[in-house]
């Protein structure tokens, strides 16, 4: 009946796969796949693996790659895209939001008033402990309120299908330029499957990261010049830096091309200094500015900081905003989301446990052996034991380790994230996938493109994806949903409907009344809203304005 | 644009026109130890690594040094291997202002490198010139013509005189070798048009008033000066908010290279011909010059870095 092998011996099936459905009693394929498993199949082994070396090719010469150790390697990106229903996308997108407003209110609190340490939500120590905490920024008002203007949150599937935050990334997430490409290479490379599905489209993002970093740009500037800072060409994004500033159409700068001067920043071109408003810095806080962090910083631009107090040049995203994705503090974000916005949240953390808390701490020191055992200060996979895994020898050295120190430590249980299948040497096998959507905060609403990035454990059995560990990517299909309108953000012509001034996102408490800092916010911060509204002449058709106003971010819920 | 990126445009242009040149001249001079009997061969590929910028070198010197120091070796700074590298690390720097197309193309060469040098040399040389080609075609017909244009095509035309240069005295030293300047004027790729200009009325003389002077061929010394003027002149237009000059040249890049080019076109050629390496020495001297005049005015904000005057802020 098929023509294609490639699925035959499909397995071995560990945890939940997104297109069968029933692997044991024959292979059941879900309704989301149903077009392409029957595309693949017409398609036969042969033109399979053509298309998918064309693929390879074509992304070699356009130099798509990660740097690993100052080395060039390819991202693979497989040729089976991994389809995700409106249904399913659409409680990822409000979870998403849910998520970053809170933590746009957890930020704005830390950083102004503190009312969650008065509270007794978050303890105190644990947030001015972290690494991540910079003091030099108290007190700092963003332009537009917004401190997390880009952000990827990531995503796995659990043994049941259920989305769950694997973690936050509210620093300098990266990444989404293999959205982009990838959905071009794959749409070039299969476009005949491309074309019976409805699929919502990314290429949108740099232009709505371009309006929402115009629109952080400091109070009083009409026309904001907007810039990309990159650590230079060895960093291992340095492919993604070029790509979103060529498509913003900024330029892309390196701390050497930056000069403060009075209290601003500059930029040195051909024609002398020019000022620059708003940086979209994709340098970590420690290596901004030598002057404030680290001395030995090539990478930074001394004066950095006192432009930012002085409220002459945005940073984006804000400085010390990794407080809010630290390991300990995951643990806390369902609280802050009831906390801040008085809801339940919509997508749940892996359950976690908190080694500081005893009666936690029995419980896992109990368990050792079935957990994974994460340093909260840990990034990048360092120093965590699975427990499954490790020798009697490793979990006695751990026990100690969390005697010494149980606040450093958390606890969760080995989880087996969901598969896809993927190309590989022996045929279609199913591989453990995670995904990380992005989202972007323009202040009055938080958009999360449809797709985000799929990254993929190419080795069998792998449950690490990242892409320095032999990891590969894939093309997120988010499938449009027929009875309702597209989302007017996804149209990549369309321009920003001329809209009524409204409320933005504030940071703020539900169950109080209104908080200091927000009645403090939207006093300093009515003027720049509406000069930002007039920055943009050319956004004056109205007819949009509907259908994505009236959608499903109300973004009064903080008053 | 920043001047980061202009210098890099700048060294983009040098580097493809290096290469692309080297290749020429490394592929007739290669044929020519072949063809010519009476040829010696360690005085001829001597005198050719002294003329390509090659210092003192220590052991025995032939077509396979040559080949080695002036194509394969990626350490040596005059090899083609070496501008391939330097012309794709510019490149990689300022990849978000260079169209799509042209990255790839640029990138696709750096790419082919390995199996390019794998090849027997003509090949090689071959394939270096259609790559070069083919960039520049892409550039023409993707770059706007904006100030990074004008870097690229400043680069281009300046590192062309600059190597007419070189390969005109490489000619006139081996003056007595029969087929030199059949020889120089195929490098390039003006044996033809020389011919049809000249109505085959070959003489040495014909053929480096060709090679310097014709305002038609565009690899003569004269068309690329015109280039590189030009691309200067615009530059210097887009960035004065007042009127034009009133009198002479405010930019010291473009006083060396028309008074490079006057010089060339003023005086009695005889004059030119009578000491041409020593000429054509001077004639590199005027485009280094100009070059750090370019550098200078242009890029050098990139270079400086002011610590203390934000820091102190």
């Amino acid at each position: 009946m098929s023509e294609t092998s490639l699925f035959d011996e499909y397995g071995p099936m560990v945890g939940f796969d997104e297109m069968f459905a029933d692997p044991v009693g024959g292979p059941l394929v879900r309704d989301e796949y149903q077009t392409i498993n029957g595309a693949f199949r017409k398609m036969g082994d042969d033109e399979i693996r053509v298309r998918a070396d064309a693929l390879a090719t074509s992304y070699l010469d356009q130099g798509v790659t990660f740097g690993v150790a100052g080395e060039e390697r390819p991202f693979p990106l497989d040729i089976v895209p991994r389809v995700i229903e409106a249904a399913d996308w659409k409680h990822v997108d409000l979870g998403v939001q849910q998520r970053i407003k809170a933590l746009e209110a957890f930020l704005a609190d830390v950083y102004g008033p503190g009312e969650l340490f008065a509270d007794g939500v978050v303890p105190r120590e644990t947030v001015v402990t972290s690494p991540h905490y910079h003091r030099v920024v108290a007190g700092l008002e963003p332009a537009n309120g917004v401190r997390v203007h880009v952000s990827g949150v990531d995503l796995i599937r659990d043994a049941d299908g259920n989305f769950r935050v694997l973690e936050d990334n509210v620093r300098v997430p990266s990444g989404v330029s293999y959205v982009m490409t990838n959905r071009r290479a794959l749409s070039a490379a299969l476009p005949e499957v491309f074309a019976d599905h409805r699929i919502r489209p990314v290429q949108q993002y740099s232009r709505i990261l371009l309006q929402a970093l115009r629109a952080a740009a400091p109070a009083g500037v009409s026309d904001p010049t907007v810039v990309v800072l990159t650590p230079g060409v060895y960093n291992s994004a340095y492919f993604e830096h070029t790509l979103l500033a060529r498509t913003m159409g900024v330029e892309l700068v390196e701390a050497r091309d930056l000069v403060c001067q009075g209290g601003r920043v500059l930029m040195r071109t051909t024609r002398g200094l020019e000022p620059v408003h708003v940086i979209y810095r994709r340098i970590d806080d420690e290596f901004l500015d030598p002057a404030q962090f680290r001395p030995d910083s090539v990478l930074g631009v001394p004066g950095l900081i006192t432009a930012a107090r002085a409220g002459n040049v945005t940073i984006s995203n804000a400085i010390g905003n990794g407080v809010a994705d630290d390991k300990l503090l995951y643990t806390y974000v369902p609280d802050l989301i009831r906390y801040y916005l008085s809801e339940e949240p919509i997508l749940q953390n892996v359950d976690t446990w908190r080694l500081g808390e005893a009666d936690q701490r029995e419980e896992v020191l109990d368990r050792l052996d079935e957990l994974v055992l994460k340093p909260v200060d840990g990034s990048g996979g360092k120093g965590i034991v699975i427990g499954p895994a490790a020798t009697t020898a490793e979990l006695d050295e751990l026990r100690g380790k969390i005697h010494a120190d149980p606040r450093a430590w958390i606890a969760q249980p080995v989880i087996s994230l969901s598969t896809v299948p993927t190309l590989v040497e022996q045929g279609i096998r199913p591989r453990h996938v995670d995904l990380r959507p992005f989202a972007v905060n323009a202040g009055d609403e938080v958009y999360v493109l449809p797709g985000g990035l799929t990254r993929v454990a190419l080795p069998e059995g792998e449950l690490i994806v990242n892409s320095s560990r032999g990891g590969g990517s894939k093309d997120t299909w988010v499938l449009a949903d027929p009875f309702v309108d597209p989302n007017p953000l996804d149209e990549a012509e369309v321009e920003e409907p001329e809209k009524p001034r409204k409320e933005k996102v504030r940071p703020g408490k539900a169950r109080s009344g209104v908080t200091q800092s927000q009645s403090q916010g939207d006093q300093s911060l009515g003027e720049p809203l509406q000069e930002q509204t007039q920055t943009f002449p050319e956004y004056s058709e109205p007819d949009f304005s509907g259908s994505h106003l009236s959608g499903p971010n109300p973004s009064g819920e903080v008053e | 644009m920043l001047s980061r990126i202009a210098e890099s445009l700048f060294w983009i242009g040098r580097y493809l026109e290096r290469a692309d040149d080297t290749a020429r001249i490394l592929d007739v001079e290669l044929q020519v130890l072949v063809e010519d009997p009476t040829i010696d061969e360690e005085h001829s590929c001597r005198q050719l690594l002294t003329v390509m910028g090659v210092e003192e070198y220590p052991s025995v010197v032939n077509r396979w040094t040559i080949l080695d120091l002036l194509a394969h070796n990626p350490e040596s700074p005059s090899s083609i291997a070496y501008v391939i590298d330097a012309a794709r690390e510019n490149a990689r720097g300022a990849r978000e202002t260079l169209s799509t197309d042209m990255w790839a193309a640029i990138n696709t060469m750096w790419r082919g490198l390995p199996s390019a040098r794998a090849m027997r040399s003509a090949d090689m040389f071959g394939w270096v010139r259609n790559r070069t080609a083919m960039i520049a075609g892409i550039a023409d017909s993707t770059m706007t013509r904006d100030e990074g244009w004008q870097f690229f095509m400043l680069g281009r035309s300046i590192e062309r005189v600059d190597m007419t240069a070189r390969l005109l005295s490489t000619a006139s030293l081996a003056a007595e070798a029969q087929l030199a300047w059949p020889t120089t004027l195929r490098a390039c790729g003006a044996y033809e048009a020389f011919i049809r200009a000249y109505r085959g009325l070959e003489a040495d003389r014909l053929a480096a008033e060709f090679l310097l002077l014709d305002r038609w061929f565009p690899r003569s010394v004269v068309s690329a000066l015109v280039e590189a003027e030009k691309a200067l002149a615009t530059l210097e237009a887009g960035g004065q908010r007042t009127g034009g000059q009133r009198s002479g040249f405010s930019d010291e890049g473009l006083r060396l290279l028309g008074r490079a080019r006057t010089e060339l076109e003023y005086r009695p050629l005889a004059e030119i011909v009578y000491d041409l390496p020593t000429e054509m020495e001077r004639l590199q001297r005027s485009c280094a010059a100009a070059s750090e005049a370019v550098t200078t005015r242009y890029f050098s904000l990139a270079e400086s870095r002011q610590w203390s005057e934000g820091a102190l802020l």
